[in-house]
């Protein structure tokens, strides 16, 4: 197209009002169009490759793995939980199963101690007894030679006041005489 | 954006408000004075060539490392790939992944062409209706081609309204084959023309600024219709790119 149907169609369109500067306006300038055309076809081809050949199929691939990694550590994540989960039960059913253990070592030991204490506690009453009995049998021998030393000693005793009153007794009258009395 | 301050020149030399808000888009040669050729380098070959060039140290150099955990630019990177990726899923269907690395081409280079004509003092190549109705005719060609390869006649049922009643659809026909035929035309000019506007506003704006008095509102215009041009940057290469993955559904699955 010529410069005359560009500048037409610029008057046309009324922008240009600016002389002689610029031929109207230069977008219907047709004698540039062959140039814009041949460059833009160059730079839109030299993009298109650009694009297709390296960067899209390089994001591409980027954003695949980038959504197989995430893909991978969320079922890793879930795994992981799982496994907590299971080492969880695992651990309350070992603290339960402990806890009975524990229990039962306590109603036994407890038993066990019970039995021992009753046994001591059998053997030290018998003991106490046995010291009892022999106390008792010291005493009564005690008593016993108590009380013959008193018998001596009020037959001596009584066979001296009678000397002593002036009277004279044998001893075996005597002696007969206070055993009577100490009866009484 | 190359003329702001040839602009506020001939404000200054003309003594009152002189604006060239569409020297910005005129196509020049890179090296030396003379006819624009073809083959010719401009301005044109240059920032087409840093498009590449952005397109490339993000997609290809940012994710060298291939890193399972991404650093800040891989991570734009992948961003990128899964946004476009799920729009051709999402609008054209599964079966049109293989277009995948079609539909990126148009959305990183619209992008990056956008964003790049935002410096102060860039050309902006997508704000040329040569390059946009390329694109568009290339989308256009691509779905119609397509369409009849893969669906043979049924291909025209995207014109025969089956749902509607009988009496009604060689009219609806009409206007479906006009609207078909019109895609490419508001395809390209859509963006073409939100690029444009936008950067022709804020060179208006620029205009007013040789005025002391008015220049701080100037100033502060052209800071929000920059903002503006960001968001418009973005939205442009979005649209283009979704109504690219529309179109490919229409040829992918004809039938309404």
């Amino acid at each position: 197209m010529a410069t005359s149907t560009g500048d037409g169609l610029a008057d046309a369109t009324g922008v240009a009002e600016h002389g002689a500067s610029a031929p109207g306006m230069p977008q219907l300038n047709f004698d540039h169009w062959g140039n814009q055309i041949f460059w833009l076809i160059i730079a839109l081809a030299a993009i298109y490759f650009i694009l297709s050949r390296v960067a899209l199929p390089r994001i591409g691939a980027v954003l695949a793995e980038r959504a197989g990694t995430i893909t991978n550590d969320i079922a890793a994540a879930e795994d992981l939980k799982q496994k907590a989960k299971d080492a969880e039960a695992a651990y309350d059913k070992a603290l339960a199963d402990a806890r009975v253990e524990a229990n039962k070592i306590v109603a036994e030991t407890r038993a066990e101690i019970q039995a021992d204490l009753d046994a001591a506690t059998a053997k030290a009453d018998a003991e106490i007894a046995a010291k009892a009995a022999e106390g008792e049998k010291a005493i009564a021998a005690i008593k016993a030679d108590a009380i013959t030393n008193i018998e001596t000693v009020a037959k001596d005793t009584a066979a001296a006041i009678v000397a002593g009153l002036g009277f004279s007794a044998d001893d075996a009258a005597v002696s007969k005489a206070v055993t009577s009395r100490m009866k009484g | 954006m190359a003329t702001e301050t040839a602009a506020a020149d001939h404000g200054a030399e003309g003594g009152g408000l002189v604006f060239h808000p569409m020297d910005q888009f005129i196509v020049k040669p890179l090296f030396g004075e003379g006819e624009v050729h073809w083959y010719t380098i401009t301005n044109v070959t240059l920032w087409m060539a840093l498009a590449v060039l952005a397109v490339f140290a993000l997609m290809v150099m940012m994710t060298s490392r291939r890193a399972t955990i991404p650093t800040k630019g891989q991570s734009i990177a992948e961003m990128a790939y899964g946004f476009v990726y799920k729009m051709v899923e999402d609008v054209a269907g599964k079966d049109a992944v293989p277009f995948f690395p079609y539909v990126m081409t148009l959305f990183m280079f619209i992008v990056f062409a956008n964003f790049l004509g935002l410096l102060p003092m860039s050309f902006t190549t997508t704000s040329h209706f040569a390059v946009t109705v390329v694109l568009a005719l290339a989308v256009f060609l691509t779905v119609t081609i397509y369409g009849f390869m893969k669906n043979g006649a049924h291909f025209l049922n995207l014109f025969w309204v089956s749902s509607a009643p009988l009496p009604l659809r060689p009219i609806l026909a009409v206007i479906e084959l006009i609207s078909y035929f019109v895609r490419p035309v508001s395809h390209s000019i859509r963006l073409a023309g939100n690029v444009m506007a936008g950067h022709a506003v804020i060179k208006v704006f620029a205009g007013f600024a040789a005025i002391a008095i008015i220049s701080p509102v100037s100033i502060v215009a052209i800071t929000a219709m920059y903002g503006l041009e960001v968001l418009v940057a973005f939205i442009q290469a979005y649209v283009f790119t979704i109504l690219t993955c529309v179109y490919l559904k229409d040829a992918l699955h004809p039938g309404h």
